[in-house]
């Protein structure tokens, strides 16, 4: 077997598994972050048992993020060791401060805060939150610029045939990678809005602690009308910088293969299930729309697969699929959470029609892992566009059935602790606020 | 020696002092998990008050491990991907047993049912003994040097042999080495940290353990001298020699404050400095090589090979001066804010 595309089959899966922790991680600690505050302000114990009732979830969730985050800063050795040489002198330096500067900050007040409800006072409890919520955004926008420079490398020059650092201020305002980071941070806000909204709604509908959930659900309400509708003014401009950046990428999620001007967006198209060229089906086109999604105009031009050379060509259905899927479910969140933030008020009231919330908790994971999709496939051949290829960024000493053998124990062992915290952290979304939480003991 | 010359070295040096800082914290985490089955095996309560000891402390403690590894990547890109490739399986089963500890450490106290709890603390102390003796076990095979040759055609280090190459006895030896000295240093931390009956228990197991780990200590450095080419660098620059001096005197302080003066914090603040001496005297050791290979001259890979560009190493230097101190304040700051002695209140 083909040791790269094992290894490429463990680096999805660990990615894609520890993306399942972390936007949760980002929102929930805000969300924490501001019932806290509302406490320490008031005096209020409800707050309290917001802050709390909020952050048993989140504590299950942030310790599954932290663990499977480790898995990725070793396999960039393990199993990419030629791209691990190739780019350390950038990307490495990148994670080496994401570490310094956030996790350090992230894992030592979390503990303050997990353990500190009766150790320290208030106002040093509701820090150690506030710290743990923006580390988790220092550590995103440092880990998504590390990426940005794999999407689209800027500020390096090639010497002894490796990458090396020539301007770490071009390396820092990489337009990719701002980009990504706000839509992804977005993304992060958005899910957590809509589950707490239906997390909320489960209690609602059982008729319990009816005055607790819907103040949770007001919050939930705002993160999500905020950043659904930011999410698509970022996403647009993400978007144009991909056009930009990455013409193959930007073709594959249109599925373009003639370049041209005035380019249409057709609301039916279906490519081929393979590698062949042009779409099985287009039907009803928007004149001109490609062209504004491009570049806001309704003239520019937009490159098709065509003048992209084969061999630098990604495989084009799965990255149009997932991104489609991905827009259309961002269209439902913008509808939801508008209309639901005008008659948040009575939420209570809504009865069968709280189930919309419950149903709707999975569908931002699933929007958020198929904008990931659309990225990291988007960008093969490439490991870094352009310089690299995935082909050649393996590690020579490592042979196929080590990779086989350490992704199945992945599999495994994923398998096991996210189901764990899966069932506990559901456990924990039904139970009781009212009663007092047994923290640690 | 102009600037570009000397920073791979500050780097290497600095790359040292994180790796003894990650042992000196995590080494009591590690110790004192192995020690919850062994220590709390009657009582809930004591194995419960036990991971409350190291709860609000085992992610950052960590955390130096994520940064040294970072910083091998950053500074040393090359030595980086030859390390890791080359101890493909064994540093997966490092990340597993990394996994396992963390995932069981927080996710032991979401449900209170006394099977659940026995299931998640005997993971905790098995992945606890695997890291312990996996990284005794890798870093005496990067004293002793790996089986590496450069390959031109690869342009690139390759490890010649199998992973059975790793387990000849000086490194099997180092693996024990490291289980003893977190054992003694968790000992310590505990008996520090906690009253009652549960200290008294802590302070004996302290005790027991303490000689076994001296004696294998001396074994083991007695074995660096001869199977690892370590002494090389001590015996050009003998000055040099005053740190495995300290390393040693400041172990046997540790004993003799545990035994003679029965003083636990003082005894563990010289186990703590053991602990990082020891690094250190291996890192030194090894200079300039980040990774020395046993195989030939060719094969070691240098830090001026291995190394960065001097403009990264420059910025990172600047981002290390001012966070490193910073995160070496807060997190003392934070010890001493939630370190507080745990009454057994029952």
């Amino acid at each position: 077997m083909d040791p790269i595309i094992l290894s490429r089959l463990q680096f999805a899966f660990a990615t894609i598994v520890h993306f399942f922790f972390v936007p949760l991680t980002i929102g929930l600690g805000f969300f924490i972050a501001i019932m806290e505050t509302r406490y320490v302000r008031t005096g209020n114990e409800k707050f309290k048992q917001q802050a709390q009732f909020w952050g048993r979830i989140f504590l299950i969730n942030f310790v599954l993020g932290v663990v499977t985050g480790i898995a990725l800063e070793f396999q960039f050795g393990t199993n990419w060791a030629l791209y691990s040489k190739y780019v350390g002198d950038i990307f490495g330096s990148l994670l080496a401060i994401e570490a310094t500067l956030a996790f350090f900050l992230e894992s030592t007040f979390i503990g303050i805060w997990a353990f500190g409800w009766n150790r320290v006072p208030k106002k040093i409890h509701l820090m150690a939150i506030w710290f743990v919520a923006f580390a988790s955004t220092i550590s995103a926008l440092w880990i998504l610029l590390a990426n940005g420079f794999m999407q689209h490398p800027v500020g390096y020059t090639i010497q002894d045939s490796v990458a090396r650092l020539a301007s770490f201020t071009e390396v820092l305002t990489n337009p990719y990678g701002w980009a990504m980071y706000l839509h992804t941070v977005s993304g992060a806000f958005l899910l957590t809005g809509f589950l707490v909204m239906g997390v909320s709604a489960w209690h609602l509908f059982c008729g319990r602690n009816v005055e607790f959930f819907s103040a949770s659900f007001r919050l939930g309400s705002s993160f999500a009308v905020i950043f659904s509708i930011l999410i698509i003014i970022i996403g647009h401009s993400l978007g144009q910088v991909t056009a930009k950046y990455q013409e193959s990428k930007f073709a594959a999620m249109e599925s373009v293969w003639e370049t041209q001007t005035e380019a249409p967006m057709h609301l039916i198209k279906i490519p081929h299930f393979t590698r062949e060229e042009g779409n099985l089906v287009e039907a009803m086109p928007i004149p001109k729309f490609l062209s504004f999604l491009a570049g806001n105009d309704f003239q520019h031009k937009v490159t098709g697969m065509k003048d992209v050379p084969p061999e630098n060509r990604p495989l084009v259905w799965p990255i149009f699929y997932s991104f489609r899927l991905m827009v259309g479910l961002g269209c439902i969140f913008l509808v939801v959470a508008v209309a639901t933030f005008f008659v948040r008020g009575m939420i209570a009231s809504f009865g069968w029609g709280l189930w919309v919330y419950i149903l709707l908790i999975p569908l931002p994971y699933l929007a958020l892992q198929l904008g990931w999709i659309v990225t990291e496939l988007g960008r093969q051949p490439w490991v870094v566009f352009g310089l690299m290829r995935t082909a050649d960024a393996g590690s020579p000493p490592v042979d196929w059935y080590q990779i086989l053998l350490t992704l199945l124990a992945m599999i495994g062992i994923y398998g096991v602790i996210s189901l764990t915290g899966f069932i506990l952290m559901i456990r924990s979304a039904l139970s009781n606020p009212q009663k007092p939480v047994e923290h640690y003991v | 020696m102009d600037w570009q010359s000397i920073l791979p070295a500050v780097w290497f040096v600095v790359w040292g002092v994180l790796w003894g800082i990650y042992f000196v914290l995590d080494g009591y985490d590690l110790g004192i998990a192995m020690w919850v089955p062994l220590l709390g095996a009657s009582s809930e309560k004591e194995r419960a008050t036990m991971h409350q000891v190291t709860g609000p402390f085992w992610d950052g403690n960590e955390v130096w491990l994520i940064t040294a590894g970072g910083v091998t990547f950053a500074a040393f890109p090359l030595a980086y991907a030859v390390l890791f490739s080359s101890l493909y399986s064994p540093l997966m089963i490092l990340l597993y047993c990394l996994i396992l500890r963390g995932v069981c450490s927080e996710l032991r106290f979401q449900w209170d049912n006394i099977t659940y709890r026995m299931v998640c603390d005997g993971l905790i102390a098995l992945s606890s003994l695997v890291a312990a003796v996996l990284l005794g076990v890798a870093f005496s095979n990067l004293f002793r040097g790996l089986p590496l040759e450069f390959d031109a055609g690869q342009n690139f280090f390759m490890f010649q042999g199998n992973i059975l190459n790793l387990l000849h006895p000086y490194c099997l030896l180092g693996g024990v080495l490291f289980v003893l000295m977190f054992l003694v240093h968790g000992a310590l931390y505990l008996c520090w940290r906690v009253e009652g009956d549960l200290k008294n228990k802590a302070f004996y197991m302290a005790t027991m353990t303490w000689p076994v780990f001296m004696l294998v200590f001396l074994v083991y450095v007695a074995l660096t001298f001869t199977f690892a080419g370590l002494y090389v660098n001590y015996l050009s620059v003998p000055p040099l020699l005053a740190l495995p001096l300290l390393c040693a005197v400041l172990f046997i302080l540790s004993g003799f404050e545990l035994y003679k003066k029965k003083n636990v914090a003082r005894s563990l603040l010289f186990s703590c400095g053991g602990i990082l001496t020891l690094t250190l005297t291996g890192v030194i050791g090894m200079y300039p090589n980040v990774i020395p290979s046993r195989l030939s001259e060719a094969g070691n890979l240098t830090i001026g090979t291995a190394a960065s560009s001097t403009l990264t190493l420059t910025i990172m230097l600047v981002v290390a001066l001012i966070c490193v101190p910073l995160v070496i304040y807060y997190q003392i700051w934070a010890h001493k804010k939630m370190a507080v002695t745990i009454k057994a209140d029952y």
